[in-house]
């Protein structure tokens, strides 16, 4: 969108609050869901990380043999699959609200927006068939 | 003018001349508060959480890959490098639990009194 540098052409928009440009045009639609995908997330990762730091404590010094096994046993597995699902949604709304932020301008905000979103989908992907392939 | 926001910083001095509306002074000119260094934490250890995001899904990769692929992502994260950023990552884990649990307990409307922020603080370093 264009628009005009001379700030008096602006008359007609310095003269309604924010509040007021914005009522009666309804919701954003989707704002509750991200709202709420950040809490049930948060809510799934309080018991899923501290069962994650007991797996690095058991397995930080374990071999290819044991870690494959521990990883593929099926209690172990979900457990991962949960954690996998649960993070990096997080994470991605969390650098989200950062560059949202801290990134003033469209492109570049796009452009970051859009390599964390892909970059999750692709590391949460990656992870994912890792642990299905020990499980099965 | 590149951008619609800045159309609300537009207002008139007491003379009535349109001039731009001042703004905050920028972080640096504030004291450091201890809501503000926690709300940084909070942002730089889920960051930091990110980048162990990574480090799992490479160790996972290559648990699920050959031996060969396995052992020097083992002995990296195995060796006292490895642990002491394994211990970094576990720090900024139990502190952006904690944070996340406060964030929780604002979000039911609990916790927002002055004084409970010494709460917090007394109970981290506890923990």
């Amino acid at each position: 969108m264009t628009l005009e540098t001379k700030p008096d052409s602006l008359q007609h928009r310095v003269m309604q609050s924010p509040l007021g440009r914005a009522r009666g045009l309804g919701s954003g639609q989707s704002g509750a869901g991200t709202w709420k995908l950040e809490r049930v997330t948060s809510v799934a990762l309080v018991p899923l990380s501290l069962w994650f730091v007991y797996v690095v404590l058991h397995l930080a010094h374990a071999d290819y043999a044991t870690t494959r096994y521990f990883i593929g046993e099926k209690v172990h597995a979900v457990l991962f699959l949960a954690l996998i699902v649960s993070l990096f949604p997080h994470l991605a709304l969390g650098l989200r609200s950062v560059i949202e932020d801290y990134v003033r301008n469209d492109l570049p905000k796009f452009l970051y927006l859009f390599a964390v979103n892909a970059g999750c989908v692709l590391l949460a992907l990656a992870a994912a068939i890792s642990v299905i392939k020990l499980a099965i | 003018m590149e951008d619609m926001r800045d159309a609300m910083l537009v207002g008139r001095n007491s003379a009535g001349k349109r001039v731009l509306r001042p703004t905050s002074p920028h972080v640096q000119v504030y004291r450091w508060k201890i809501t503000m260094a926690q709300s940084i934490l909070h942002r730089a250890t889920g960051i930091a959480l990110g980048v162990g995001a990574v480090v799992l899904v490479a160790w996972l990769f290559a648990a699920a890959s050959a031996p060969s692929v396995f052992a020097p992502v083992q002995a990296a994260i195995a060796s006292p490098l490895g642990l002491l950023v394994l211990f970094g990552f576990t720090v900024s884990l139990f502190y952006h639990l904690a944070a996340g649990l406060r964030h929780l307990a604002w979000d039911t409307g609990w916790g927002f009194a002055i004084a409970s922020v010494f709460v917090w603080v007394i109970g981290f370093f506890l923990v």
